[in-house]
């Protein structure tokens, strides 16, 4: 929404401020002002002259030498403007002062400065403008020659200054409004703000009686179909159109807010959406079949030339306005071409009509047409406004001489927007805003807004075109803006106290991340979407439950149209983008959720599971990420040793370089090598490596209880074992045996040699390990582990390991 | 005897004193102190010294002994100072060459300014919660007081899954989720990821998060609403950070405000940073409306509240001066390692 501040003080008379003024006011009392642009900011010393004489230029064929009087002396302007000729008025740029840019229609910023200079050897004291060189456009200004310099009307005050006389020594502010005041889509709404927020006095337009003593019904009979949809038409009748140019301070007050001028009938109706934000349409009501109006929904399939000679589609759910024949416009969106005003038009229907504002949004998206009406209907009107929005039109076209106003108006309003009834009270407002403003103050800025108050019933009426006030929250809210958000003091909670604290399961994730980065692992963010395709890339098959995805309806594009059911593919891209820009040993983690349907149509919510990702390449192998599991692991307190199942069937892994962790017999991840088909599907060119921890499942086995041990005070006793095993035993196999076998002493063992090659015979390799016993209470002896160790060896040799001497 | 005890001592004296190197001075210890030494040879010739006499000779022997073990340890120590800083001299190292740093991971931007942020409110007695990022209609919509038919239920906005299942376009959600549960007071945060039809580009995402706040207690006034933000900018920003309400509109809440902060970078003056207003906007607010406490089951008459949504985003892109989001999920090192 957009006004000029000539506007609004066109209903705020006694308005004194700047722009910066303005904007900051409006603004705090919640207009929000986004902007605003001062149109003659880059225009300096430009006057209105009158050429006196033009010359030719004696060395240029192009050039002219005009004498032009501009008040108080005559200059000399050398131009190579073709279009201008003795007596004319014109808009001059002195010597030392600025317009806004070229003729060309090109705006250069802080504008562009005027030198009197010579022209092919002729002096020249200033320039002659276009109205592009004052920043316009003929679009705006449709007086102004095609080509050339703007020329002022006879009756112009030579001397005077000319953006004065152009009407552009103004503001224009641009806001934003916010979707509960659709009454401040209007100039009227927003100068009401504007003379509540500066306290002066608001003055909206008169609105007078129209009309001859003809009859409007016998003109036109109107019915409506569906109500619902349109809760109110009104429509009025003008004959004898003449159509012309409207007003010039019609076309400035259109021009400032980007409205084209066309001529007087497009211009009023414009005008008064602008004004009271209550679209109207014109009909040539000669084109009307059987001059009577039924609005009523489309047939499905229904064919329909809008006036921009575009056809349409539309469906059953599409409100039309129809004659006695067929539609001629689509309800609050635009008219048709069959019934549009043409230069010959003698009889005019105006329509100003409130439709559902729902109903104008969706039809206007099904049919691919938003306009300026339907933008305004979409918000919901006040059907109250319809009638003086009409009455205002055509009290315009009187004024104008445009035509002759048939007296009276077909007003189709079933079920009348009455204003709605809120409780006052006083005490309770400054209990919601902490404040302590008298109940009179309060009920002075409801008046300035144009609330009534009941003081017998205490009850504050709100005018229809509030259609946002229904309690006494909102009524706190009107006294909060005008008694300035500012000014409300500024307290903290009181009452109960409160424990801040975070949950255990977000407390696991910042272990988690402690961990990661204590690992070398920095903390990477991916979308939670993605495309169906990385199940290709990632190779997982066709049957894979992975496959099932919550989809969105309506995504970006492929590439982000389902929820995630695996973290890999975020992680890989990410590994990707760094292995690409050449980034070395990178090593990344990622705490986010994966989406789990139930079931597929989603009946419920997804299961959403956070899974720690950790990725890398570059330094570092299988056993260094198996590292930083185990590390985790062992700081969210899961002290029982976690196995790893190799044969964890991952499509994405190195099929010989994968496992499943397992804890207390339970899947909680799993970590490898990436695949080199997958690693090459990335674009990686080197081993990575990750892990996938899912959070849910080892959230039951976490905890931050420590039970202090006790430093051993005992020797301990160390053994060493050698062996040569055959190699499809796994090493963890070997340590299960310890740890079975190795009796109450045992207290820890590590491998300390593994080798595979020349001495060891085929089909076998060579382990070591260290086992290390001891006692809480006592120094052992030789024969307190001699039992334990017999039994390790007995075991070990039964698996068909051999043992070195 | 005592000539001789005097000339031992004279002699192992002098011999301490003529050794260089620790080695020596335990040779003189053996050769004079030893079992074999010289001293022990004297007492072991007590035998042929006349009865009388013996305890007054092993006394002179004994404080031989000891003058020589005195001047033996005083040596030793002086000995092993001098070849401690010899050690010391020729252990210099250059302390200017590169360190050996251990790899450490960085924490994401957005995860440093959401801890910044559950700091300040933890310290409050905000609980931090969290609620589903695929959420029903109900509670991202209706719930919060946006009707079916509203225009920010429009597909342009918000990614639907199924009729009545979407990405959840806030965190406000969260809000209605933890009103019904009806415990009360509540304070909270709940921070997330939310979704949003938009294009990527250097300031839209279609995923972001945010951090919702919410307070319900008796008595909460919008002065309260504006202290305790005023407290949450100055420990975010600064302690010289101001603070600026403007109405707005939410659905959810009535009356409704946007909040600018002073410029942390010009200090209000206007800058590029800015945009020469001196004002930086962080976050949307306003009292729960009370249609929204009725449709959870707390009585508006007797509860009320207010609420809070700040993006995470815009804090970290703020305080870290990052100049485009789609940075914050490259996930480029040389990025992350920034923070």
């Amino acid at each position: 929404m957009n006004t000029s501040l000539s506007w609004i003080k066109a209903y705020v008379p006694d308005l004194n401020v700047t722009a910066q003024e303005y904007t900051d006011a409006m603004t705090l009392s919640g207009t929000k002002v986004e902007g605003y642009e001062v149109l003659d900011a880059d225009l300096e010393k430009i006057i209105i002259g009158q050429i006196d004489k033009i010359e030719r230029h004696p060395d240029a064929d192009k050039l002219i030498i005009c004498q032009v009087n501009v008040g108080s002396e005559s200059v000399q302007i050398v131009t190579g403007a073709n279009n201008v000729h003795e007596g004319d008025k014109v808009p001059v740029v002195l010597d030392g002062g600025r317009v806004a840019g070229g003729h060309d229609g090109s705006k250069t910023p802080g504008g562009i400065k005027i030198k009197k200079g010579k022209l092919r050897g002729v002096e020249s004291f200033g320039m002659m403008c276009s109205i592009e060189e004052l920043g316009s456009t003929k679009e705006m200004y449709p007086e102004s020659p095609d080509e050339g310099i703007y020329i002022f009307p006879e009756d112009a005050q030579i001397g005077a200054s000319a953006v004065e006389a152009l009407g552009l020594n103004d503001v224009v502010f641009e806001y934003e409004v916010t979707s509960n005041r659709v009454d401040c889509f209007s100039v009227i709404g927003i100068a009401r703000e504007a003379a509540a927020t500066f306290r002066k006095e608001f003055v909206p337009p008169v609105i007078t009686e129209t009309g001859n003593n003809q009859d409007v019904n016998d003109y036109v009979k109107v019915s409506v179909e569906n109500t619902d949809l349109c809760p109110r038409f009104c429509a009025r009748v003008v004959k004898n159109i003449k159509i012309g140019p409207s007003p010039k301070w019609m076309q400035r007050r259109l021009a400032s807010v980007g409205i084209r001028p066309i001529n007087n009938l497009v211009d009023i109706t414009n005008y008064v959406m602008e004004e009271y934000g209550q679209p109207m349409h014109a009909y040539d009501l000669d084109m009307i079949a059987g001059r009577q109006i039924i609005v009523r929904t489309a047939q499905d399939g229904e064919k329909f030339t809008t006036l921009d000679g575009q056809e349409r589609t539309v469906d059953k759910e599409v409100l039309m306005i129809c004659d006695g024949e067929k539609a001629i416009g689509l309800a609050g969106i635009m008219g048709g071409e069959n019934s549009m005003i043409t230069d010959d038009v003698k009889t005019m229907l105006f329509e100003a009509a409130c439709f559902d504002g729902v109903n104008v949004r969706k039809s206007s998206k099904r049919v691919g047409l938003r306009t300026d009406a339907s933008g305004k209907f979409e918000k919901g009107l006040d059907p109250n406004n319809a009638k003086a929005a009409i009455d205002r039109a055509c009290q315009l076209i009187e004024e104008m001489g445009a035509g002759e106003v048939i007296g009276g108006t077909v007003d189709v309003y079933g079920k009348v927007k009455e204003p709605v009834r809120v409780p006052f009270d006083g005490a309770k407002i400054n209990e919601m805003l902490g404040t302590n403003i008298s109940e009179a103050e309060m009920l002075g800025y409801f008046e300035k807004i144009g609330l009534d108050y009941d003081p017998q019933t205490k009850e504050v009426i709100a005018p229809t075109f509030r259609h946002d006030l229904f309690r006494l929250a909102d009524l706190a809210e009107e006294v909060a803006r005008f008694y300035g958000y500012d000014n409300i003091p500024t307290t903290l909670p009181r009452g109960e106290a409160t424990t801040g604290k975070i949950s255990f399961k977000l407390r696991i994730e910042k272990t988690a991340e402690d961990i990661a980065e204590f690992c070398g692992f920095s903390q990477s963010m991916n979308y939670s979407f993605e495309s169906p395709k990385v199940f290709e890339k990632l190779l997982i098959p066709s049957d894979s439950p992975l496959r099932n995805a919550v989809e969105i309806i309506n995504p970006l594009g492929e590439d982000y149209s389902i929820m995630r059911t695996t973290s890999l593919n975020g992680m890989l891209t990410s590994l990707a983008t760094n292995y690409n820009r050449r980034n070395k040993d990178v090593r990344l983690y990622e705490l986010g959720n994966v989406y789990l349907p139930k079931a597929i149509p989603l009946t419920e919510l997804p299961e959403e599971r956070m899974q720690f990702t950790l990725g890398m390449y570059g330094n570092g192998d299988f056993f260094s990420m198996k590292g930083v599991v185990e590390e985790f692991f062992e700081k969210i307190g899961m002290k029982d040793k976690e196995s790893y199942s190799p044969d964890a069937g991952i499509p994405y892994l190195h099929p010989g370089r994968q496992a499943n962790i397992i804890y207390k017999g339970k899947n909680v991840g799993y970590l490898g090598e990436v695949h080199p088909e997958v690693a090459d599907n990335y674009g990686i060119g080197e081993r990575a490596y990750i892990a996938v921890i899912d959070m849910p499942g080892i959230l039951e086995y976490a905890t931050f209880d420590r039970k202090y041990m006790g430093i051993a005070k005992y020797p301990a006793v160390h053994r060493d074992i050698s062996m040569v095993v055959p190699k499809n035993i796994l090493a963890g196999q070997i340590e299960e045996v310890i740890e079975k076998k190795g009796g109450s002493y045992l207290e820890s063992y590590a491998l300390f040699d593994l080798y595979e090659g020349a001495q060891i015979k085929e089909g076998y390799k060579s382990i070591a390990y260290s086992i290390v016993f001891r006692a809480k209470d006592k120094t052992l002896e030789e024969a307190d582990i001699t039992s334990a160790m017999k039994k390790i060896l007995k075991a070990l040799e039964e698996m068909g390991i051999e043992l070195r001497q | 005897m005592k000539e001789k005890l005097e000339q031992i001592k004279a002699e192992a004296i002098a011999q301490i004193q003529a050794s260089d190197i620790p080695e020596k001075l335990n040779d003189v210890r053996v050769k004079f102190l030893g079992k074999k030494g010289e001293l022990t040879a004297v007492l072991k010739g007590m035998k042929d010294v006349a009865p009388e006499d013996r305890p007054k000779v092993g006394q002179l022997v004994n404080e031989t002994r000891a003058a020589i073990e005195v001047v033996l340890e005083e040596s030793r120590t002086k000995m092993e100072k001098f070849l401690r800083e010899e050690k010391l001299k020729a252990e210099v190292i250059d302390v200017t060459l590169p360190s050996k740093k251990s790899m450490v991971g960085h924490r994401h931007p957005n995860t440093i300014a959401l801890e910044e942020v559950e700091r300040i409110f933890v310290g409050m007695g905000y609980e931090v919660v969290e609620g589903p990022e695929v959420e029903y209609d109900l509670y991202n919509f209706e719930k919060l007081n946006i009707p079916a038919d509203h225009p920010a239920k429009d597909e342009q906005d918000t990614f639907y899954v199924s009729k009545d299942i979407v990405l959840r376009t806030q965190t406000s959600p969260v809000q209605a989720r933890v009103m019904e549960q009806g415990k009360l007071p509540i304070r909270m945060i709940a921070p997330g990821r939310v979704f949003r039809s938009d294009e990527v580009d250097a300031t839209h995402s279609p995923s972001f998060h945010q951090i919702e706040g919410l307070v319900i207690d008796k008595n909460i006034s919008f002065a309260d609403l504006k202290g305790t933000l005023e407290v949450f900018a100055k420990e975010l920003f600064g302690p010289d950070t101001k603070t600026k309400f403007r109405p707005h509109h939410f659905p959810f809440t009535e009356p409704s405000a946007e909040v600018d902060v002073s410029c942390f970078k010009c200090g209000a003056k206007g800058c590029r940073f800015c945009k020469g207003s001196g004002w930086i906007e962080i976050l949307g607010c306003g009292m729960v409306h009370p249609h929204v406490l009725e449709m959870c089951g707390i009585d508006p008459e007797e509860y009320s509240g207010f609420a809070f949504g700040v993006g995470l985003e815009r804090i970290a892109l703020l305080k870290y001066e990052i100049d485009d989001m789609r940075l914050l999920y490259e996930n480029d090192i040389r990025f992350l390692k920034q923070f």
